[in-house]
């Protein structure tokens, strides 16, 4: 599951289903793609694409199968016919229509709709992403579809009971970040697909008065269930606990569960006795109600994961009382996956768990356990491939509780490091230069330096030194977020050496056009930009007209665009959707303030809100 | 009418924090340009205590954000700084949604509604004409639920104690007819 997350956010992949060959030359046209051939091979043809079609349902990576539907058209269609899943990185892309039209056997599809800056209220509310048009078609086109995966999208009550309804054969739905939907729909959907093996909802937005929720739980089928995987950590209403522990009961073949912060440590504790089979749990508030009945409560909850030989991931611990911490010790040798991101826990408490997680190779965990905790992962840790620091307090003006301490103890500890994301207020260069040097395997690196433009905390000197030694160092990095005081000279350094990043995130930073022009212009792989408050203007945003084909979308929020500028985007690239999005309906400035440009097959779509300018 | 001074005349006992002389220019930092260019580091510095929060920043999803008990206020009053409030005007068919915290003052705040609701004739300001066309006022509900007239209060207060904002129009309006 964990494996399916990070695919998600780290676009692994070039080029959706059909857009690798973009060249503006060539157009759309020039590739022999869109409509299905109007009359059927000839017979020998026909054998031959029986043959190619039974060996390519083994190619399952879809840039192995992008590049073998290029060979010709036979492989085109052999390979159209085989693919079972479908990426779809940006739902406005490509219309449901033109892709049942060419997959026409695919039985799992990932739909992905809003920009990633959605998620930190950049984008208002209406702007698109309807799962709706994408389910009526599916539900035509593709009646023995299994999985979907959607992030991002708007999805509503009927879109659920469509789903519910419309495929037979449905095994598995994930739900992340999205929003629209609410327990009434869970309810018809728990209801109506009686041979699910997967929910999982992931921090998706739910917005019902608490009257309006609804016991979907219970609407599971009352037989024997084929669940697999059943998440909703994200839920913020309370699930019927007799349900829930009836169900599980019934569901011999559970293995994931994610319960959410409702569930009590004992409430926990009954559910794993009745699933001790489980890899994954999420635990829930990890917390007991009652106080002082904690000795027995700690007995049994220790003996409750003692008999959970099969624990490898955990995560929830949203209310954590540090006593019950102890319980988990059994399985600590045994975990890759801990999520303690929402455990406010300090380096004492952190210490004695983590001195036993030897195999732990992803690790989230909040800034409370300051550069002292981060010391005793880095001791123990040493297969450690993921980490994740968040801020307890996300304000830029928090204390901040790690800094070049930690990062640099991480480095000098986890080798293997392949991703890293930390929330800080101090770091140096120094402490970048050094994870450059000695995480040659990172393939992701975010760091956020929370307040705004804040230099290297020894020199003053601004970060570029530190970010340049990361995309000098390390050279099989795809993903990089920047921030703290940046010149043009770290876009520089971008531009130089960064020749596969695919995404990029930069806030408030840059001096001129010139950061963006070295990026646009150096980086050939780039796929994925966002960019917020950075004083980068027309003249860069020109500069990458040769590249925005290849790109998947870019994002300039705060910048310096003008219309005209955008606008002579738009006119230079017709398969480019340029669009402008105003905060506040009556402003009419020259000034663009948000833009959101992606390319598509289809053109502009039909359902942009009123504020939303389609250029 | 309005006062060449201040936005609404009351510019010298507006509430603000900050240093005299700088700007309320972080609260439109989701506007145009960003900070970074214009200011030196020190004064940044010295600012960044008072600043009002960045949309957006740090980059953490809401979900995160109201997950922590004592951190939700927090996240709350954050959201309540974007100060969107509902905009109803009586006879309108739907409601609006506006963000005080874009505006300056009192002036900006009339533009911008006369504007957002001008296809519903509020554009015929009876102010102007002396009398002449619909009379309407401008009104708010205060955090104790009470409906205030609009332009009473410092500026400052008055976004922070607005809850929603209300248009009245004809018989109810007259007697309380904005003196602005």
């Amino acid at each position: 599951m964990r494996e399916e997350r990070s695919d998600m956010s780290e676009d692994d992949d070039g080029g959706g289903e059909e857009k690798d060959s973009w060249a503006p030359g060539l157009g759309v046209a020039g590739k022999s793609r869109g409509a299905p051939d109007p009359l059927p091979p000839p017979l020998c043809d026909q054998v031959l694409e029986n043959v190619i079609e039974n060996v390519l349902q083994f190619l399952s990576s879809r840039r192995d199968r992008n590049a073998a539907s290029l060979v010709c058209r036979s492989w085109y269609r052999a390979e159209a016919q085989t693919r079972r899943e479908l990426f779809i990185g940006n739902c406005y892309a490509v219309s449901p229509r033109r892709a049942i039209d060419r997959f026409r056997c695919v039985r799992s599809l990932v739909l992905k709709g809003k920009p990633r800056f959605a998620d930190f209220g950049l984008v208002p509310v209406g702007w698109g992403a309807h799962f709706s048009p994408w389910a009526s078609a599916m539900a035509a086109g593709y009646p023995w579809l299994e999985k979907i995966c959607l992030k991002r999208m708007s999805v509503t009550d009927d879109d659920l009971s469509l789903l519910a309804l419309s495929f037979p054969f449905f095994k598995g739905l994930t739900l992340i970040c999205c929003d629209g939907f609410s327990t009434a729909g869970l309810a018809v959907f728990a209801e109506k697909c009686r041979h699910l093996r997967l929910l999982d909802l992931i921090e998706d937005y739910f917005e019902e008065e608490e009257y309006e929720v609804v016991d979907w739980i219970s609407k599971f089928p009352q037989t024997t269930t084929s669940l697999e995987t059943l998440g909703f950590d994200c839920l913020l209403s309370a699930v019927n606990f007799e349900a829930l522990e009836a169900l599980i009961a019934r569901s011999p073949a559970l293995r994931q569960l994610r319960v959410n912060h409702h569930v009590t440590v004992d409430q926990l504790r009954r559910l794993m006795v009745l699933a001790p089979q489980l890899t994954h749990l999420g635990t829930g508030s990890f917390r007991s109600p009652e106080e002082g009945e904690g000795m027995e409560h700690e007995a049994h909850l220790v003996s409750a994961f003692a008999a959970s030989r099969s624990l490898v991931s955990l995560s929830g611990f949203r209310e954590v009382a540090p006593q019950f911490l102890p319980a988990i010790y059994p399985v600590c040798s045994n975990i890759t996956f801990l999520n303690f991101s929402f455990a406010e826990i300090t380096a004492e408490e952190l210490k004695p768990v983590i001195r036993h997680c030897h195999n732990l190779q992803n690790f989230w965990v909040l800034d409370t356990v300051r550069d002292e905790g981060l010391q005793a992962v880095a001791a123990t840790c040493k297969d450690l491939r993921e980490l994740r620091v968040f801020p307890l307090d996300a304000t830029e003006d928090s204390e901040g509780f790690v800094s070049d301490v930690g990062l640099t103890a991480i480095s000098d500890g986890c080798r293997k490091l392949q991703s890293i994301l930390y929330f800080c207020q101090r770091m140096t260069n120094k402490a970048v230069l050094t994870m450059s040097k000695n995480c040659q395997e990172l393939v992701v690196f975010r760091l956020c330096i929370m307040g705004r433009h804040l230099p290297d905390h020894h020199t003053g000197e601004p970060m570029d030194e530190g970010f340049g030694a990361i995309v000098m160092n390390c050279k099989k990095l795809t993903r990089l977020a920047v921030s703290g005081l940046l010149t043009d000279k770290a876009f520089g350094y971008i531009g130089k050496y960064g020749k596969s990043i695919r995404t990029l995130s930069v806030a408030f930073a840059g001096n001129s056009d010139m950061g963006l022009r070295y990026v646009l212009e150096g980086c050939p792989k780039l796929q994925k930009l966002e960019i917020r408050d950075s004083p980068f203007g027309d003249a860069a945003l020109l500069s990458g007209i040769h590249h925005y084909y290849n790109m998947r979308f870019l994002w300039m929020s705060s910048c310096k665009l003008s219309h005209r500028g955008c606008e002579d985007v738009a006119r230079r690239l017709p398969h480019l959707v340029v669009e402008v999005i105003r905060d506040r309906p009556e402003a009419d400035d020259e000034a663009v303030e948000k833009l959101y440009m992606y390319r598509s097959l289809v053109g502009r779509r039909n359902d942009a809100p009123p504020f939303v300018k389609i250029l | 009418m309005e006062d060449v001074k201040g936005s609404d005349g009351l510019g010298d006992t507006e509430l603000r924090l900050g240093l005299p002389g700088t700007s309320t220019a972080t609260r439109s930092a989701k506007r145009a340009l960003p900070e970074g260019d214009e200011e030196s580091h020190d004064e940044l510095r010295r600012t960044s205590a008072t600043k009002a929060q960045v949309v957006g920043w740090p980059p953490i999803r809401s979900y995160r954000k109201n997950s922590f008990p004592a951190r939700k206020v927090e996240a709350e009053a954050e959201a309540a700084a974007g100060l969107y409030v509902k905009v109803s005007m009586d006879g309108a068919p739907f409601l609006r949604k506006i963000d005080l915290s874009v505006y300056k003052g009192y002036k900006e705040l009339r533009e911008g509604l006369d504007n957002m609701f001008k296809c519903f004739s509020f554009g015929e300001l009876s102010r102007r004409e002396g009398g002449s066309g619909s009379e309407y006022a401008i009104t708010y509900e205060d955090k104790d639920g009470d409906l205030m007239l609009v332009g009473d209060v410092p500026w400052e207060m008055f976004i922070s104690s607005c809850k929603r904002l209300r248009i009245m129009k004809g018989s109810e309006a007259r007697g309380l007819e904005s003196r602005h």
